[in-house]
């Protein structure tokens, strides 16, 4: 379980994280998602002390994480940029850190051959690829069977098998009462793992809610509907909670009938369909959305005009 | 195999039954250990220490044999056969500091220090194991190359050579290796201060090389007040056989360099809790 309340991070002007509020249940993967950027390395960091928050306050199992007398065991994680000595051998960096919770070295193989490293383990670590070096941080997470999983873009660098991997290992942790944060800036891959979403885009919170929510909101289904008495059936369609738009004379959008309900209409009507089609806004466009406002950088539009843009 | 210790068995990840144990100061000395002894360049500085300080040692106790009779009468009077064959720890001792900013300051520079954070979030415990195990491998290290250096020098000196049982012999030994072991300490303080390898090598060089000699250029009178308080000149005053006559006396010098060690432990004691790591 952990409880951010209102955590703020200010690195001199700048607010990295903005007055950040949420829970993460045990028993189910909690996906943290934003655009790059937008704090969540940050908040992760605050989670394990290792940056001290402005403002606010977030704990761990019920108290700071630096107040843990067994810490590695409280919380495992696996922070976006490398935190392994490159010099040193796998099974080494791991034994350091069991020793200072005197875990054994036969848990070391074991989680060395849990993550697949054991043809390597006594290679440096530096010579590692990219998704080598996740599989190491991944074995540091595990070391001592933590309550609480944080992981930071865990698939980066991952193959397509290693990603499998990674997604079935979280949701299993998940299933055994683990707490499981994980950060990502790809929804799509949030979609596939995460059971609940929190959002946040230039430090502050955009949404947290759980996926299904999320994804019944994003496909909040539009149908796309030509008739060449498209006056007629818009007139005939629009309700309370119906909305029709007409883009051009011979088109109508509607959002709150489905494709179905729509053509049975205009068949009792009497007015001729020559399309009908639903419409489903992918997640990838919810998530664009959701944070185009709070983006930090934006690519030039070819109009010229957005490059920094302030949030509103 | 029914000693469950952790408060959820995870049946996925976790096919053993493992024991967790608090984080106590020494399992974070054992976890230092490992990493210690578990680069290859800790093992090539150290040997580099340990190479300067007896193949010093021999080529004095061998050079100054060579060219006895051609000593001027004061150089005579002020010669000592335990000093000459000690040193090498003027080199020694830029090894041992090089080593200590490095186990430190490697960890920051490869993200390393998150993952011993992460274990040990108090973060103190580190800064102390760190410092303190240093230490004490230097001094033991050191300890056992001052001994070769000397005995092996005293060999090459041949008749104007002392032996074991000789008057100051036993302190300058352990004098010099406890003179490094503190500069060790005063390295690894140095490194969480800086942070970074550059700027810890430096000022260590500073310290060490560049203020003893640049302070010759200060008018006599500040010399006299602030060179003898240098942690390089302050050493020598007690591990020194024949210390300079305007040096601090061995209990002074002692203390002067314990009192740097001691002010730079602080100082990272307060950095390394109060810094984003």
């Amino acid at each position: 379980m952990i409880e951010a309340k209102n955590l703020t991070k200010r690195y001199g002007a700048k607010t990295a994280v903005d007055d950040l509020s949420f829970t993460v249940r045990p028993g189910i993967v909690t996906g943290f998602l934003g655009p790059n950027g937008a704090g969540k390395s940050t908040t992760m960091r605050m989670i394990l002390g290792l940056d001290a928050p402005t403002g606010g306050s977030v704990t761990v199992g019920g108290r700071p994480y630096r107040q843990h007398a067994k810490p590695l065991q409280v919380v495992g994680a696996l922070l976006e940029a490398r935190a392994v000595h490159t010099s040193r051998s796998a099974y080494n960096h791991l034994l350091a850190l069991a020793a200072t919770h005197g875990i054994a070295r036969s848990r070391v193989t074991d989680v060395i051959e849990m993550v697949g490293l054991q043809d390597v383990a006594r290679k440096r670590a530096g010579g590692f690829s990219l998704g080598m070096g996740q599989r190491l941080g991944i074995a540091s997470a595990l070391l001592a069977d933590p309550e609480t999983l944080i992981l930071d873009e865990p698939v980066n660098g991952l193959d397509p098998e290693g990603i499998r991997w990674i997604r079935d290992l979280l949701k299993g942790l998940a299933a055994d009462g683990h707490t499981v944060f994980v950060s990502s800036h790809l929804m799509s891959e949030m979609a596939l793992t995460a059971d609940h979403v929190i959002v946040i885009g230039r430090g502050r919170l955009m949404a947290d809610m759980p996926m299904a929510e999320l994804i019944a909101q994003a496909s909040s289904s539009m149908v796309v509907v030509r008739s060449p008495q498209a006056a007629a059936l818009a007139a005939a369609l629009t309700a309370a909670d119906v909305t029709v738009s007409r883009p051009d004379p011979g088109t109508l959008e509607v959002t709150g009938l489905t494709a179905a309900e729509v053509g049975d209409r205009a068949r009792d009507l009497g007015i001729a369909l020559h399309g009908l089609a639903p419409h489903t806004a992918s997640l990838e466009e919810a998530f664009m959305e959701m944070t185009r406002d709070e983006v930090e950088f934006h690519a030039t539009a070819p109009t010229g005009h957005t490059t920094l843009r302030s949030a509103s | 195999m029914s000693t469950l210790v952790t408060d959820s068995a995870l049946s996925t990840a976790a096919p053993d039954v493992m024991h967790v144990e608090r984080v106590s100061s020494l399992r974070v000395l054992r976890s230092e250990w490992v990493k210690l002894r578990s680069l290859r360049s800790t093992a090539v500085t150290a040997m580099a220490a340990v190479a300067l300080m007896v193949a010093l040692g021999w080529l004095f106790g061998w050079g100054t044999e060579r060219q006895w009779s051609e000593l001027r009468p004061d150089e005579r009077a002020s010669f000592s056969a335990v000093d000459t064959t000690l040193a090498g720890y003027y080199l020694a001792q830029l090894a041992v500091g090089v080593l200590g900013v490095l186990l430190v300051t490697g960890e920051y520079a490869t993200g390393m220090i998150r993952a011993t954070f992460g274990a040990v979030p108090r973060r103190l415990p580190v800064l102390w194991a760190k410092g303190a195990l240093y230490g004490v491998v230097t001094f033991g290290l050191m300890l056992v190359a001052s001994l070769v250096a000397f005995l092996g020098g005293q060999q090459l000196l041949g008749p104007h050579g002392t032996t074991l049982s000789g008057d100051g012999v036993a302190r300058a030994m352990v004098g010099v290796a406890g003179y490094l072991a503190l500069i060790g300490v005063f390295s690894v303080a140095l490194g969480f201060v800086v942070r970074s390898t550059a700027g810890g090598v430096a000022t260590l060089f500073g310290l060490l090389l560049v203020a003893p000699t640049l302070g010759l250029l200060l008018p006599a009178s500040w010399r006299e007040h602030l060179l003898p308080y240098l942690p390089s000149n302050a050493g020598a005053s007690f591990f020194s056989a024949h210390p300079s006559a305007d040096g601090l006396s061995a209990t002074a010098g002692l203390l002067v360099l314990v009192a740097w060690v001691v002010v730079a432990l602080l100082g990272a004691a307060v950095l390394v809790t109060r810094r984003d790591a």
